[in-house]
């Protein structure tokens, strides 16, 4: 897998894959642990954006395009 | 006698045309006048003609291209209107007519009559159909906005963005929304925030207002551009009782501005809330996962199998412990790990919870170091600490 910042979004379909993952009986104990860790790591991680998000408000300035058509 | 001996006071018909034309044209200027369309034209020119009419006189009227853009309706015959214009006379024809610079519905009736018309042929057209409807992303990461930014409705939205999802970005391309020309400043701002190509929700809306006020939002071309927007459309505008064209023609119909941001976000609460279910469920999950290997080793070494062989007496049962104190070792360590680390974050969560609320005007009473949340077990004799969210103070 390649190691590339995940979008918020991505991470949370992760950590829902996980938590499917470790509800399902198919998982081996290696496995549910390294899951467990990674969804943890993922979990605060959303957690932080999330809480320490700041609203952004840009204004498009339509003066600059108008009249293409 | 003889009319004819004066010859000196024959006009031709030129000269009697332009007279008359003088003399109309100055004394009916800017003139408002009710009447009921009959024989409505719009010629390929894009010039109007028709008639205005009442029970006993009618009247020719034209409006030019350059005005009935303006128009915020599509006249129909047997529509009551008024219209403001002038008086002018043409001469090739000895005619005269309205030159109509202004036209408006003749009442609430008649704007109502004309949004009837104009929802039923963009019906048929499917303009409205459930099928063409966009999903509304989940989890946006810029929502645009279509409104006055200086209203009211573009507070609520900024509000409920930041209580919500403060995560997204808003993207604003400030409207007029009532008036002259609100349509198509509406319309093209919708399609400058689509031809963006990265917002994943456009919002459209106003707040209340009389059917006049909310008028732009039941145009034509407003219905057209959100059906052909390539970004999902959520619209709010006006009060819940309050339905226009723009809204069935959008993929999503808000009751009101602040409903429609509401239903373009998710809500951050219902996000947290997943992700410390998903600490205690895991948990759970791991632990028991852990359980079943473990009764499934002592299963196997305890069947008849294992004991009944030298294996016992091998020393091998030992060795085999020694794994197994091991696996739970590294095990259990790695578990209390991440237990260590779920408690540091539990109360991150709980003290953001309790900023929060403070946030809101709440204060906290403290004795002692410990928080006082019933009133019999505040000691009055005893130093009070209170906190607010800005700061805390202490009274003896």
């Amino acid at each position: 897998m390649a190691k590339k910042e995940k979008s918020f979004e991505e991470s949370l379909l992760r950590l829902k894959e996980i938590s499917e993952k470790l509800e399902g009986s198919e998982v081996g104990l290696d496995d549910s642990i390294k899951l467990y860790e990674e969804g943890v790591k993922l979990a605060k991680e959303c957690y932080t954006t999330l809480s320490e998000a700041e609203l952004k408000i840009k204004e498009l300035k339509s003066e600059l395009e108008i009249d293409s058509d | 006698m003889d009319l004819f001996t004066q010859e000196e006071n024959i006009l031709s018909v030129s000269e009697i045309t332009n007279s008359v034309k003088r003399v109309l044209e100055k004394s009916f200027k800017g003139i408002k006048i009710v009447g009921e369309i009959s024989n409505f034209k719009a010629h390929f020119s894009g010039h109007w003609y028709f008639t205005l009419k009442d029970a006993n006189a009618q009247i020719s009227c034209t409006m030019w291209k350059g005005n009935n853009t303006r128009v915020r309706f599509t006249p129909e015959d047997g529509m009551k209107i008024i219209v403001s214009g002038n008086i002018s006379v043409y001469p090739p024809r000895g005619s005269y007519q309205i030159d109509v610079r202004a036209m408006k519905a003749a009442g609430v009736g008649e704007l109502q009559a004309a949004f009837e018309r104009l929802k039923q042929s963009l019906s048929d057209e499917g303009l409205f159909d459930v099928k063409n409807k966009k999903a509304i992303t989940r989890l946006p990461k810029k929502i645009g906005i279509v409104t006055a930014i200086d209203s009211a409705a573009f507070r609520d939205m900024v509000s409920v963005a930041e209580r919500r999802f403060p995560l997204v970005e808003l993207i604003v391309a400030s409207s007029r929304v009532q008036g002259d020309g609100a349509a198509e400043n509406i319309s093209r701002n919708i399609k400058l925030l689509d031809k963006l190509g990265n917002i994943d929700t456009i919002i459209v809306g106003r707040g209340g207002g009389s059917l006049e006020d909310l008028w732009a939002f039941n145009e034509e071309i407003v219905a057209r551009t959100i059906y052909d927007a390539k970004t999902p459309i959520v619209s709010g505008v006006g009060h819940e009782i309050d339905f226009t064209i723009a809204d069935f023609a959008a993929d999503l119909r808000a009751p009101t501005p602040t409903a429609s941001m509401e239903l373009a976000t998710p809500n951050q609460e219902d996000i947290l809330n997943y992700i410390t279910d998903f600490f205690s469920n895991s948990s759970t999950n791991v632990n028991s996962i852990i359980t079943n290997f473990k009764d499934e080793i002592f299963g196997i070494t305890n069947s008849y199998g294992f004991k009944s062989h030298d294996f016992i007496i091998n020393n091998n049962m030992q060795t085999l412990d020694n794994y197994l104190f091991r696996i739970e070792n590294g095990v259990n360590q790695k578990f209390l790990k991440s237990k260590n680390e779920l408690s540091v974050l539990s109360n991150s969560i709980e003290s953001y919870n309790i900023e929060k609320i403070l946030e809101r005007g709440f204060a906290l009473v403290e004795q002692n170091c410990k928080k006082i949340t019933r009133a019999k077990d505040f000691d009055s004799s005893k130093k009070t600490k209170i906190k607010f969210y800005d700061n805390e103070i202490e009274i003896e």
